[in-house]
This record gives C-alpha cells, sequence and structure tokens, in this order.
C-alpha cells in the first residue's frame, strides 16, 4: 500500500518468562521415553499436531502449526548454553547480556541499536512494550521507547494551556541534556527524559494513522502486539520490538496453564502477521520467541521443575522453514542432572538474527564468533 | 521560643523519614527536629505505640475491599491507603522490604486476600526476629500455593519452594548445591494448604496452613553437611546458623535503606559497594540472632546510613505515597485511591503482583522512558494542585521570602528537601522564574512558584531519596 514503506529489516523479540517447557510445546511425539518420563504431564498422542512423524507442536499451537505448514516457522532445536544455573532471573541475564560467566549490564539488543543507529538520530529505534524495559535492549547511549500504553503516551500532559505546557517542556529539554561529569546514573536519567519527550512526539501519532480489520483478542500479549503492530505500520524507522508473556514457570498445574498461555499467543501471532499482511507490511518482520530454559525431563506429578535446553521459533516470510539442530537425547545417561543439555548455544542463534537477518556484525552483539544455524533468508535490504 | 534547628539536623532528618518512612512535610520535620534523632528513631521503631489506622473505617466506604479475592486495583487500595495515612511509616515501609524480598503475586495466587494476609503479618513482625518471619512465610498459604509447596509431596518433591528459600530468601546463588535444594524440598513436603474452593464468583474461601503428617518425608536428610531427620524448621535453623545468610539478608538491608546496587542475581558475582557496611549488618544479624529491631536501630545510627543521602532512586511506591503524604487529603471519602494504586502500577511496581519471585529490579531500574513519564507526570499534576493543603503550606512557606527569583529557587528547593541539586539544573530553575519577568508575590507569584515546583518534582535530582 505504502510505496515508501521501508524494506530494513524488522525483528519483534517475544520472551517466554517464567521457562517454557520445551517438550510439551515442540513434542517429540514418537520418542517412548517422552511418555515414560511424562506420566502426567504429557499431550495425549491424538491431540498432538503433528508436523513430522518425529516432531509435533502442542494443541493450543494449531496457528503456528499452519504457519510451519506454510514454511514461514524455523524451530531450532537444543538451545542454551554450558551450565545452566537453573535460576530463572540468572538465566534471563544470560540471555539478555550474552554473559554466561560474569555478570553482564548490557543488552545484546542494545548493541545491535548502537550498530543500527550509531548516531542516535532516532530514539524510537528499538521500542520495548512495556511496562517494564527489558535488560536486552539496555546499553549505555541507547534510546529505547518503552511504551506501556500507546494511547496516553506523553510527558506533562496535565500542564495546560499548551503556552504553559510548552514553556516547561522546554525547560525540562534543558534540565536534561548532559551534564558533565554528573557520572553514569545521572547520564542515564537524562538521556531517558530527553529521550522520552522525542518518543512521545513520536509515537503518539500511530494509533490515529491505524485501521485494520483485524481483531484482536484481549490478553496482554495480544495488546502488546497490536501496539507493535500500530508502530510498525506507522512506518516510524523501529527495527526492534520486544515485549514477553509469562507466567510459564508451570511447577503445577501445568496442562491447563501451558494450554492457555499458548492458545493467547498463537492466536495473537497469528492476528499480528495477519493484520501486517494486511498493510502489506509483513515481509521485512522475523519473529523471534525464546525462554530462559526449558523444564526437567521427568514430570513432578502437577508440574515440571526448572530444566537446561530449550527451544526457540523463529517465524516471518523471511525464514526457511523447517527444524535445525536437533533435539537433546532423552536418554537417561545423557540427560544432566534429569535435564535435557544444550546442544546449541544460544549465541548461534542470536549471530544468524544479527547477521543474515538485521545485516548486523554479530561479534560484538553476541561476544564472539558463533556457528550460524542458517534459519533466514538473508534480507533484501542491503 | 523555638530554636531554628540547623541545616544538617534538618537535612538529616529528612533523609531519615524519606529511608524509614515515605518522608515528611516541612513542619514535621521541624517538629522532629525539636525532640531529636534518637528519640525520632526510637518512635519509628515502636510502630506499637501509635494508634493504628482504622482499616475499618476504609471498609465503610470500599466494602468490597474486606475480601477483595480478585479484583486489582482494590485488592491493594487497602495497603495503600494505610501506607498513605499511617502515623508509624516504617511499619509499612517495613512491609513493602519483606514484600520485595518474599515476592508474592496475584498472577498466580489470583487471591489478593492471602496476599494481604502475608503484609499483615509482615506488618506485625517485621521488627521481630526474621526466623518467625520465614516460619510464617513458609506456612503462608499464599507462599505455598505460590511457590507450588502443596504440590511437593513425599513420594515426588517440588523444589521450587526448596530452592527460592535458599536462592532469594536467605542465602543466594553460590552457597548450597542442587542435593541440598531437594533435601531443603524433602524437609518441607506435607508443609500445605486447605480449602481452596471458590466461595463466589469474586471471592475465594479463607485459605489454611495444614502439616499433611501422612505426606511429610521423614526420612534422614543431609543438608548443608549436616545429617539429621530434619523438618522444615529444623532446615530453617541451619540456614540461619550460616554467616552466608546473615550477609545475603545485610546486603538486602543495605540495597533497600542506604544505597542502591545491583540486583540480586547479581550478589554472587559482584561484591558490595560498601563492604565493610555489609559486614557490620551481617554481623549485628549474627548478634542478635537476626533482630530487626536491633538490626535497623544500628543501621539508622551509623555514619554510612546518615551519610547516604540522595543515593537512591526511589521506588514507585516512595514516589506516590510520598507525594500524597506530602499534598495532603489523602483522607476518606477519597474516591481517587484506585488511581493511586493504579499510578504506583504504571510505576513499574504492580504491588501484590510482583513480575517474579525475585521481585522488583530496584535503583535505576525502576528509570525508563514510559515509567519516568508516568512520575513525573504524577508528581507534577500533585504539586501543582493549589487546592491540596500541603501544597498551599509549602506556598504559605516559601511566599515569607523576597521576590528575588533566586531566593524564589532556594526557598522552594529548601521545603521540597532540602534538596541537593546541581549547580547547572539550580541555574535553569532560577532562569526559568526570571524569563517570565519580574516575579511578584501579589500578582502571579503564587501561580509561578507551583509552576517552579512543577519543574523540581521533574528534576533528575528529585527522582532520588
Amino acid at each position: 500500500m505504502n510505496k515508501n514503506r521501508s524494506k530494513d529489516p524488522v525483528v519483534v523479540v517475544v520472551q517466554l518468562s517464567g521457562g517454557n517447557d520445551y517438550m510439551n510445546t515442540v513434542i517429540p511425539h514418537n520418542n517412548s521415553l517422552y511418555r515414560d518420563y511424562r506420566p502426567s504431564v504429557n499431550i495425549n498422542e491424538p491431540d498432538v499436531i503433528q508436523l513430522t512423524p518425529e516432531m509435533g507442536f502442542h494443541p493450543a499451537m494449531a496457528p503456528l502449526a499452519d504457519m510451519y505448514r506454510e514454511g514461514n516457522i524455523a524451530v531450532i532445536h537444543g538451545v542454551g548454553y554450558e551450565n545452566s544455573p537453573r535460576s530463572h532471573f540468572r538465566s534471563m541475564d544470560i540471555w539478555h547480556t550474552c554473559e554466561p560467566e560474569t555478570l553482564g549490564t548490557e543488552g545484546w539488543l542494545g548493541r545491535a541499536v548502537k550498530q543500527i543507529d550509531p548516531k542516535k538520530e532516532n530514539v524510537v529505534t528499538a521500542v520495548s512494550m512495556g511496562p517494564s524495559l527489558f535488560r536486552a535492549l539496555v546499553a549505555p547511549d541507547v534510546p529505547v521507547a518503552t511504551v506501556e500504553n500507546l494511547d496516553n503516551y506523553g510527558l506533562l500532559t496535565d500542564i495546560s494551556p499548551e503556552q504553559k505546557r510548552d514553556r516547561v517542556l522546554d525547560r525540562y529539554k534543558k534540565m536534561y541534556s548532559p551534564m558533565i561529569g554528573s557520572g553514569p546514573v545521572m547520564d542515564f536519567l537524562g538521556q531517558t527524559g530527553l529521550d522520552a519527550m522525542k518518543g512521545a512526539d513520536i509515537l503518539n501519532v500511530a494509533p490515529s494513522m491505524y485501521s485494520s480489520t483485524v481483531e484482536y483478542a484481549d490478553t496482554s500479549i495480544a495488546r502488546k502486539l497490536k501496539g507493535i503492530a500500530q508502530i510498525h505500520l506507522a512506518n516510524l524507522g523501529t527495527r526492534i520490538f520486544y515485549c514477553d508473556l509469562g507466567s510459564f514457570d508451570t511447577h503445577a498445574d501445568q496442562l491447563s496453564t501451558h494450554n492457555k498461555l499458548w492458545t493467547s499467543a498463537s492466536t495473537a501471532i497469528r492476528d499480528f502477521f495477519d493484520d501486517l499482511e494486511e498493510h502489506e507490511a509483513a515481509d521485512n518482520v522475523t519473529m523471534f520467541l525464546f525462554s530462559e530454559f526449558g523444564r526437567r525431563v521427568y514430570d513432578n506429578g502437577a508440574g515440571t521443575d526448572h530444566g537446561a535446553a530449550g527451544a526457540c521459533l523463529a517465524i516471518g516470510k523471511g525464514v526457511r522453514g523447517g527444524e535445525y539442530g536437533q533435539y537433546p537425547s532423552m536418554k537417561g545417561g545423557d540427560l544432566d542432572q534429569g535435564d535435557l543439555v544444550p546442544n546449541m548455544d544460544f549465541r548461534s542463534v542470536y549471530t544468524t538474527l544479527a547477521e543474515d537477518w538485521m545485516k548486523l556484525d554479530p561479534i560484538p552483539i553476541v561476544g564472539g564468533q558463533f556457528e550460524k544455524p542458517e534459519f533466514m533468508f538473508p534480507s533484501t535490504k542491503n | 521560643m523555638v530554636v531554628a534547628k540547623s541545616q544538617e539536623e534538618i537535612s538529616l532528618m529528612a533523609h531519615f523519614m524519606r529511608r524509614a518512612g515515605f518522608g515528611a512535610s516541612r513542619e514535621e520535620i521541624e517538629s522532629r527536629c525539636e525532640v531529636g534523632y534518637s528519640e525520632t528513631v526510637e518512635e519509628l521503631l515502636a510502630p506499637s505505640n501509635q494508634i493504628p489506622v482504622d482499616i475499618y473505617e476504609f471498609i465503610r466506604y470500599y466494602p468490597m475491599w474486606w475480601k477483595p479475592g480478585t479484583m486489582g486495583g482494590l485488592g491493594q487500595a487497602g495497603w495503600v491507603w494505610t501506607m498513605i495515612n499511617t502515623p508509624a511509616p516504617l511499619q509499612e515501609k517495613l512491609c513493602v522490604f519483606y514484600h520485595n524480598i518474599f515476592a508474592t503475586g496475584v498472577a498466580k495466587v489470583d487471591h489478593y486476600d492471602e496476599i494481604q494476609d502475608m503484609i499483615d503479618m509482615f506488618r506485625e513482625k517485621g521488627l521481630g526476629f526474621y526466623k518467625d518471619i520465614l516460619l510464617e512465610v513458609a506456612k503462608s498459604p499464599a507462599m505455598i500455593y505460590w511457590l507450588d509447596n502443596n504440590e511437593n509431596h513425599s513420594d515426588s518433591i517440588n523444589e521450587n519452594w526448596g530452592r527460592e528459600l535458599l536462592e532469594l530468601f536467605t542465602m543466594g546463588v553460590g552457597n548450597y548445591t542442587e542435593e541440598d535444594v531437594q533435601e531443603c524440598s524433602r524437609a518441607f513436603t506435607g508443609w500445605t494448604l486447605e480449602h481452596k474452593l471458590p466461595r463466589f464468583h469474586m471471592g475465594r474461601w479463607d485459605w489454611h496452613f495444614k502439616f499433611m503428617e501422612e505426606d511429610h518425608d521423614y526420612g534422614e536428610k543431609e543438608f548443608l553437611g549436616q545429617k539429621g531427620n530434619f523438618d522444615g524448621e529444623d532446615i530453617i535453623d541451619i540456614i540461619l546458623s550460616k554467616p552466608a545468610t546473615a550477609y545475603f539478608i545485610a546486603r538486602h538491608l543495605y540495597s533497600f535503606f542506604v544505597e542502591d546496587e545491583p540486583q540480586v542475581p547479581a550478589w554472587s558475582v559482584v561484591p558490595p559497594n560498601n563492604p565493610g557496611a555489609v559486614e557490620f549488618l551481617a554481623e549485628a544479624l549474627l548478634d542478635s540472632d537476626y533482630h530487626m529491631e536491633t538490626v535497623l536501630r544500628k543501621l539508622f545510627h551509623s555514619d554510612f546510613f546518615k551519610e547516604s543521602r540522595f543515593t537512591r532512586v526511589k521506588n514507585p511506591t516512595e514516589v506516590v505515597i510520598g507525594t500524597l503524604r506530602l499534598v495532603g487529603n489523602g483522607n476518606l471519602p477519597s474516591p481517587d485511591i484506585l488511581d493511586w494504586t493504579g499510578q504506583i502500577v504504571y510505576m513499574g511496581q504492580d504491588l501484590m503482583n510482583p513480575p517474579s519471585v525475585e521481585g522488583w529490579h530496584s535503583g535505576i531500574e525502576w528509570i525508563n522512558s514510559g515509567t519516568l513519564m508516568k512520575r513525573t507526570n504524577f508528581m507534577s499534576e500533585m504539586i501543582g494542585d493549589y487546592s491540596r493543603p500541603g501544597v498551599k503550606k509549602i506556598i504559605d512557606r516559601v511566599s515569607s521570602v523576597s521576590s528575588n527569583p533566586e531566593d524564589v529557587v532556594d526557598s522552594c528547593l529548601d521545603v521540597m528537601g532540602p534538596l541537593t541539586i546541581t549547580e547547572k539544573t539550580r541555574a535553569e530553575l532560577i532562569e526559568h522564574v526570571s524569563q517570565q519577568g519580574e516575579f511578584n508575590w501579589q500578582s502571579d507569584g503564587v501561580t509561578r512558584a507551583l509552576e517552579l515546583l512543577q519543574l523540581i518534582v521533574a528534576t533528575r535530582e528529585f527522582q532520588f531519596a
């Protein structure tokens, strides 16, 4: 529709917080060990959406199974890193910063933004659909717009009349401009304040420009993805979107919780891509789903405890559909403390996204050189 | 005759009230200075001497709050109202402190009543022994359900509670093994809850702790190098005997009351900003059997505390409660209570619904473009409202100074803190007052002073406590 629409590659990260159960998401339905390990927390064979003789999706993922069959989803197996700490928080930190050994403060996507927009020309290059700002996006001197609700996004909106508000905003801008030697915290606050002001002016236009026949469900993930669609369709130059869905921490009552989560996720993801298709704006968007770890191989009767290896999904027209890597061996002797052992480093997966899709130098982003699973077509631009 | 207190006394008292409470008006700070610092510390450490907030009065206006069940907003409103009105602010501050450690949320518990019970327990026992609090938490139905201890059975353990007890509530990563997690979980088998059937469409039966003897693993356990037929209380005793535990809780105290520190997951990797202070607090914990009142008294009298002014970013609860206590009009029947509760959520702290069992990331992580906008908007709207009694008092006080822009700015900064700000920010504020022509209290002075206050709460410096 819009001939001037930017074709720059865009990535939408959906973080499945809490540790998504790999084995009940991408199901090794033909492996008899699966049913041995999971007497209580398993998906009945007839309910599994079989995609290959070996692999199938959770029944709540029907919309995603369709996209898989159309060749628009890559499943990347066995993703993780060595010596998984099985702590949500440490593990999430590691995924966010690419620092499994030491404590990282810079997020991998923050470093990506720095490459995309080194001169900080666009404060909405990265958008976090909040309320929180994810550490993956944090890096010194990198602006990130954190949007909780697009409809009332603005600074000092209560001050009126307009002339007075302008005067106060003008002073605000001066007060928040860089101060030499005031330290990193004050610098961060200053930058955030200025970015908030600028970002609000830019993002405010998105909802009013938007119209669509797609009706999203009333779920938190659907609201976030709709907001992302609005911003993407407003053509504001945003290249990285981030949101999360949770909690996948299914120690108990897993079957019902996991089903609800994947139902809301799958529906929202399908609606999101339908929305972009309707506006001919889907081709340059890749969605990436990950979780901080998979869950333990044995169920605990009602749920599953913290594990290690997981699966990532990449979704979109730029994706070479299919499976990448190997499902980690489920044989007793191959498990580590009862967990699937990761056989694909998460930084390999990031490398593919950064280099093949976003056309960036992946080494500084992921902190080293990693072999790439080739699950992306090279993006058209550049 | 009232003797004017020194600026340092005022500044220290204001600091103490920001940290041990939610800040205070200049009138309150001055009258507390008359009484003295030690006396004020003792007053806040003795909340039972105060007349508690009458929650039944709140229920008269919000009867549904009595058992809010799953009603978001209203679920937290009783606590928020208590924080706004309490004469014992440290007691409520400690509820926030413990709630951030024992972070339990309705996202899973789906039952505000039970989390409210936990907060009430913190209110009652927060200044007592940490062991008693741990035991209460271990028996709290909300916590049991939140960390699945009701699914922790003698024949099939669920290690969620066992792990977090060690990782987040007592020792921290790196001080125990995977086997310890499992043995710890075994000791808590059979610690479960009863009654979770729906009462009616917006409520629940109350939950109660229940020890199911037949589901408890009475076998021998080996935990942190000791062997025995341990049950949950034994495990807690062993944990508390370890210096690592005192050190870990000392870090919690330091980062909440003294100075922003890296987030909890970093503690196994990053040393404290002030190792001596943390050692001091850890020793105080061990020496007093983890008696929180004793430890907090030492903390508030320490030099590192007194010197830590404006080194913490205010958390959203401090922003909203502090602002409301300052501007006044937080009494019933105010229909605004649900909006105020919501404001804390928009700023990133959904009370009784933390993002995870780790609680909230604090310090500079409270700040992003969205949350900074929310805090600025809320504070400036409140402080710009001349109809609020606290705002009127501020204006009355500053309007006694001359019309010289520098004096106007300095006296506003003084009343709002006293606030330490950079020369650059101060210069901008003075320029702002000057640029609109001659300042005159007799004409538009009040309006312009209100605009100045709105700018002051929007400064970077004002985001710190």
